[in-house]
């Protein structure tokens, strides 16, 4: 079990992998892999906890209820799959400052918070506007040939590339 | 069989916490909770997650057109708009380059350690979904629906079998990795 243990599998062992646990969730489960809709579930279920049951008016929560479902348990579960994982091969490490950005940015774990907060906000928008991320868009709909996910994947990587390029300066 | 299945509830919540850990363990294995493969895919100096991404859609299409064919498995493509899907789309890729992980392989993130992901990234995501829900009935009268296409499918859209699609997109894929395990690793 050797391989468990060890710190990376090639890129393409984890492709093959991912595509083959695809063909699992459309029959067992009759779901494609996605994960931001949780959030909006989650968002939901907290707003809740202030406002009560008239949150469920809203119209955003009448078509994504805000409780738990498949898709929230996959959520959970990439969560313990990847401590897991972590674990085995002792990559787990409680980090507050990515190597990569304190290279360039320094060590000061308030700067990473609050760059990582706005990144976030901006993203957990955009996840919902576009009805999907780099999972349910990125893998799930591009392999169901879905038009509308292979543009919104070309425009995810527009919009990535061109921000980290910008925060690190290295536009040609 | 399968659709007595898919409608077990209870199970069905037990299947997606197990196939959620297969995920988040082969996400965290092929490094792509990390940040700096993020990152380096976004500024091209890593081709970690484009690799990844794509041999998951390769291998994925065939076998989920396939089991289609055989009548055990049903299409659940999105639908799509310009005004949703290219506008969305963009905001979602410069909070993506700003935080340096994507929704599912932050919560990876989340699990191998990474404060950041949690405290930033799952925090924040929780507030900008919050917020979108509160403007989604401006934006849905507004700008959602513009240029809207619906739940159309390539195949749909050239009026060709799918395996005229899906095998030459195969070949594009492993041309387009080919390419890029030789001249840009």
């Amino acid at each position: 079990m050797e391989w468990l243990m060890t710190e990376r599998w090639s890129p393409y062992v984890v492709g093959i992998g991912i595509g083959l646990l695809s063909w699992v969730t459309f029959l067992l489960s009759d779901k494609p892999i996605g994960c931001s809709t949780a959030f909006s579930r989650t968002s939901g279920m907290i707003e809740r906890l202030f406002r009560g049951t008239k949150v469920g008016e809203k119209p955003y929560y009448k078509k994504f209820a805000p409780s738990v479902d498949w898709e929230w348990m996959l959520v959970l579960g990439v969560f313990i799959g990847a401590f897991l994982s972590a674990k085995l091969s002792g990559g787990f490490q409680a980090q507050w400052v990515p190597t990569k950005w304190a290279v360039t940015f320094g060590d000061t774990p308030f700067t990473r918070w609050i760059v990582a907060l706005i990144g976030g906000t901006t993203m957990g928008i955009g996840a919902r506007w576009a009805g999907g991320c780099t999972s349910g868009h990125g893998i799930s709909g591009t392999l169901q040939l879905a038009v509308s996910s292979w543009l919104a994947v070309i425009c995810f990587f527009i919009g990535g590339i061109v921000t980290a390029m910008l925060i690190y300066n290295v536009l040609p | 069989m399968l659709k007595t299945l898919h409608e077990k509830q209870g199970m069905q919540l037990l299947f997606g916490l197990l196939m959620g850990i297969v995920f988040g363990f082969l996400l965290q294995k092929g490094g792509a909770t990390q940040y700096g493969v993020i990152i380096g895919q976004l500024l091209l100096t890593d081709f970690t997650v484009v690799k990844i991404m794509l041999s998951a859609v390769v291998v994925g299409k065939i076998g989920v057109y396939f089991f289609r064919g055989l009548g055990v498995a049903q299409l659940h493509p999105k639908p799509g708009s310009i005004g949703s899907t290219v506008i969305g789309g963009l905001i979602f890729g410069v909070g993506f380059g700003i935080l340096g992980y994507c929704p599912g392989t932050m919560i990876g993130a989340v699990g191998q350690g990474s404060l950041d992901a949690l405290f930033g990234g799952v925090v924040g995501m929780l507030i900008g979904a919050g917020i979108f829900s509160e403007v989604y009935p401006k934006l849905e009268r507004s700008i959602l629906n513009k240029g809207y296409f619906g739940e159309i499918t390539w195949p749909q859209l050239l009026k060709k079998n799918h395996w005229a699609v899906i095998i030459p997109v195969a070949i594009g894929i492993a041309a387009l990795l080919f390419v890029i395990d030789r001249f840009a690793s």
